[in-house]
C-alpha cells in the first residue's frame, strides 16, 4: 500500500496545476459548507437557546387540551392542585430536571389610571421560575431583576406604549374562569426586552398574586416549565416523561397531562428545521461538487496515461492493484482538498468571531452571532468528501483496472 | 538407470507453436494476421523475428507474451499452455516468467531509474526488501546504469532508457524477454549496444531473448532469424548453420 501511496502522490504531483485547481475546488466547497453550517447552527442554537432560556423552558407540561387553545389563555384548563402535586412529585425525583416553574397565564386589562390595554401575564414564583429560564433576568433592560409580591414586570413595548416608567404604579384587570372580574395594583419592577416567539411580549407577576387577581382559592397551574441539566436529553426525557405521566388519567379514562418539547411550543422550530434543511442541501451541493471535478480529473489521468496502464499490465500488475492506484489518487486529491478547507474554514470562523458578526431579528437588533462549528460536523464533512472522492474516482479507476494491455499499449 | 531417466525427460522450450494462427475482426472482414505458424524456441536462444511492416511480427510477439489469445493452434510459453489462461492468470504469468521490453521504452515516469527496476519485484513478484536491493543493483551494475539510478526518465537518453527497460525486463529472472523493435527510436550506434547488452544478458542470466525488427542491419546479431511474411513464417535461419525455407 506504502508503495501505491508514493505512486499515487507523485502522479498527482506530476499534474501540479491540475490537482492544485481541482483540490482548491473541494476546498472552496468546504469552506462554504463549514462557513454555513457554523453561522447557520450558531444562528439556531442562538434562537433556540434564547427561547428556551428566557421564555419557554426546554419543554413544558400542560393539562391536555389546554395547548389546543393556548392563545386564548383558556383558565378552565388549568391543572388542579392534586394534578400539580404528582407531577411535583415526579420532577422533583427525576434527575435530569434542573428547574421546574409552575405558571399561571392570563389575559387582562393594563390600566394607568389614564389609559386601558390589553396584557398577557405568568404569574410565577420568582425562584423557581428564574431557575428555569435563566436568561429571564437578562431580559430586565430596567429596574431591579427580581420580582417580589406587588411587583409586576412588563414588556418594553407596553411600557413604551403606556409610557410607564419603573416604580410607577398599575392596575391589573382580570375576568376569573367563573367570570368575575378583578382587579389588582402593582408597582412596575422591571421593564423587559420583547423577544421574538410565544411569550416574548408577556408581562410577569408573582404566582400568588396571579392567584389574587383571579380569585382563586386553591392553588391552579396553567403549564410547568421544565429545565433540563443536560439539553441534548430534551427528546429522552420527554417521552420518559410522558411513560411516566401516561398513567395518570380522568375519570373519562383519557389523560391529564400533555408533555411537549419547545419544538411543538415555538413556530422558530420551523426556521430551524429550514436551517437544518438548508444545511443539507448545501452539503449535498459539496457532494455534486466533489464528485464531478474528482470524476473529472480521474477520467483524464486515465485516459492520459492508457499507455502506461498497458505497460503496467503488461509487466504482470494485477488488475486490482491498477484500480487501488487510481482509487489511492482520487483519495489523497480529496483528503488534501478537505484538510485545506477544514483549515481554512477554521482560521475564516476564528476571524468572523475576533470581528463579530451581528443581526437583527424581529424586533431585536444587534445581535451577536458566534459562529461555532462542532469538531464532530468538520469531521463528518471531511468523511463525507473524502469517501465521495474514492467514490468519484471507481468508475475511472475500474476502467483503467480492466484496459486490455494489448489496447492501452497501442494507444496513441 | 541413469539412461532410461535421460529418455524420460521432455525437452522444456522456452516457447512452443503448433499451427498458430490468429485473425482479427475489422468490422465485417476478418483479416487473419498469422496463418498457421509452427516453430520452437529453446532455452536462452538470441531469436528474432523479421518481416516487412504487417508481417505479423508483433501480433506474434503479444501472443507468445500473453498479452493476446490464437484463434486457432496451440501455444506453450515456458512449458505452459497459455491459451486457457484467465486475465488474472495471465497477469500472474507474465509477471513471473516473461519480461518485456518496448520500442518506446515505456518507463513509469514518476519513478527514479532504480524504482522503474523495482517495480515489478515490488508490485507484482512481492519480493522481500533485501533480495530486490541485490537483483536491482545487480541489473543496474550489468546495463551500466548504477550512476544514473536516482534520476527520472525524462532525465537520460534513448538509449539509457533502453537499458533501463531491459533490466526492468531482466530483473524478474524472467523465462525468455520479448522485445517488439527495441531499437525502432535508437540511432544505430545505440541500437548495436542495447543489443550488444541484450547479448551480454542472455549469456550472463540465460534467459531465452525473443525480438522483432524490420531493420536488417540489427537483424544480423540474432542467432535464429524467423522471417514473416503475410503472417507466415518463410523462413529460418541459423547464424552458421542452414537456412530452412
Amino acid at each position: 500500500m506504502r508503495n501505491l501511496s508514493k505512486i499515487a502522490i507523485r502522479n498527482l504531483l506530476r499534474y501540479k496545476r491540475r490537482t492544485l485547481l481541482t483540490a482548491s475546488l473541494v476546498t472552496i466547497g468546504v469552506i462554504f459548507v463549514l462557513l454555513f453550517i457554523s453561522i447557520s447552527g450558531s444562528f439556531k442554537n442562538m434562537m433556540v437557546g434564547q427561547m428556551t432560556d428566557s421564555m419557554l423552558g426546554h419543554l413544558e407540561v400542560h393539562r391536555k387540551g389546554y395547548l389546543a387553545s393556548i392563545d386564548n389563555l383558556p383558565l378552565n384548563l388549568n391543572l388542579k392542585l392534586q394534578a400539580y402535586q404528582k407531577l411535583e412529585g415526579i420532577l422533583k425525583k427525576e434527575p435530569e430536571v434542573e428547574a421546574f416553574s409552575p405558571r399561571i397565564k392570563f389575559g387582562g386589562m393594563f390600566s394607568t389610571f389614564v389609559e386601558t390595554t390589553n396584557v398577557r401575564l405568568n404569574g410565577v414564583y420568582t425562584d423557581a421560575e428564574f431557575k428555569t429560564v435563566p436568561l429571564l433576568t437578562s431580559r430586565i433592560i430596567k429596574g431591579a431583576k427580581t420580582l417580589n409580591k406587588g411587583e409586576i414586570l412588563i414588556p418594553d413595548l407596553l411600557a413604551a406604549g403606556m409610557k410607564v416608567n419603573v416604580g410607577d404604579t398599575v392596575v391589573v384587570i382580570a375576568t376569573n374562569k367563573d367570570g368575575s372580574i378583578n382587579g389588582k395594583q402593582f408597582k412596575v419592577a422591571g421593564v423587559l426586552e420583547s423577544i421574538t416567539g410565544p411569550g416574548g411580549r408577556d408581562g410577569y407577576i408573582h404566582f400568588e398574586d396571579a392567584m389574587a387577581v383571579l380569585r382563586m382559592e386553591e392553588m391552579e397551574v396553567s403549564e410547568v416549565a421544565i429545565r433540563l441539566k443536560d439539553f441534548g436529553q430534551l427528546h429522552a426525557f420527554s417521552d420518559k416523561l410522558e411513560r411516566l405521566l401516561s398513567g395518570e388519567v380522568n375519570k373519562q379514562g383519557k389523560p391529564i397531562y400533555e408533555v411537549s418539547t419547545w419544538e411543538k411550543l415555538s413556530p422558530f422550530y420551523n426556521v430551524a428545521r429550514m436551517i437544518d434543511a438548508m444545511a443539507f442541501f448545501i452539503k449535498l451541493m459539496l457532494i455534486a461538487v466533489v464528485l464531478v471535478s474528482i470524476m473529472n480529473v480521474m477520467i483524464m489521468a486515465v485516459y492520459e496515461r492508457i499507455r502506461e496502464i498497458g505497460t503496467i499490465a503488461a509487466i504482470g500488475t494485477r488488475p486490482g492493484k491498477i484500480l487501488s492506484m487510481f482509487v489511492l489518487e482520487g483519495l489523497f486529491l480529496g483528503t488534501m482538498g478537505a484538510l485545506a478547507g477544514d483549515l481554512i474554514g477554521g482560521v475564516i470562523i476564528l476571524i468572523l468571531n475576533r470581528v463579530g458578526i451581528t443581526f437583527d431579528f424581529g424586533r431585536q437588533t444587534g445581535l451577536v452571532l458566534s459562529a461555532t462549528i462542532a469538531p464532530f460536523d468538520v469531521l463528518m464533512i471531511s468523511i463525507i468528501v473524502i469517501f465521495i472522492s474514492v467514490v468519484a474516482s471507481l468508475q475511472p479507476a475500474f476502467k483503467a483496472s480492466r484496459m486490455e494491455p494489448i489496447k492501452a499499449l497501442r494507444h496513441v | 538407470m541413469g539412461l532410461v531417466v535421460a529418455e524420460n525427460i521432455t525437452k522444456v522450450y522456452s516457447v512452443v507453436a503448433t499451427k498458430v494462427s490468429k485473425d482479427y475482426q475489422s468490422g465485417e472482414i476478418a483479416i487473419r494476421a498469422l496463418n498457421e505458424v509452427s516453430f520452437e524456441i529453446e532455452p536462452a536462444s538470441f531469436v528474432s523475428f523479421v518481416g516487412p511492416s504487417g508481417s505479423g511480427k508483433t501480433t506474434l510477439l503479444n501472443l507468445i507474451g500473453c498479452l493476446d489469445k490464437p484463434t486457432k493452434g496451440k501455444l506453450k510459453v515456458a512449458g505452459t499452455d497459455v491459451l486457457h489462461l484467465d486475465r488474472k492468470q495471465s497477469a500472474s504469468f507474465r509477471g513471473n516468467n516473461i519480461g518485456f521490453i518496448f520500442q518506446d521504452f515505456n518507463l513509469i515516469p514518476v519513478l527514479t531509474v532504480y524504482e522503474n527496476i523495482e517495480y515489478p519485484l515490488l508490485m507484482v513478484q512481492n519480493i522481500p526488501g533485501g533480495e530486490r536491493k541485490k537483483r536491482i543493483l545487480t541489473m543496474l551494475d550489468a546495463v551500466g546504469m548504477i550512476d544514473q539510478k536516482d534520476k527520472y526518465p525524462d532525465q537520460i537518453s534513448g538509449g539509457q532508457k533502453q537499458r533501463v527497460a531491459i533490466a526492468r525486463a531482466l530483473v524478474t529472472n524472467p523465462k525468455l524477454v520479448l522485445a517488439d523493435e527495441p531499437t525502432a527510436n535508437l540511432d544505430h550506434k545505440t541500437a548495436f549496444l542495447v543489443l550488444e547488452s541484450m547479448k551480454k544478458m542472455r549469456n550472463e542470466f540465460q534467459t531465452t531473448f525473443i525480438f522483432s525488427t524490420h531493420d536488417q542491419k540489427i537483424v544480423g546479431e540474432a542467432e535464429i532469424i524467423y522471417n514473416l511474411e503475410d503472417g507466415e513464417l518463410v523462413g529460418k535461419q541459423v547464424k552458421g548453420g542452414k537456412t530452412n525455407a
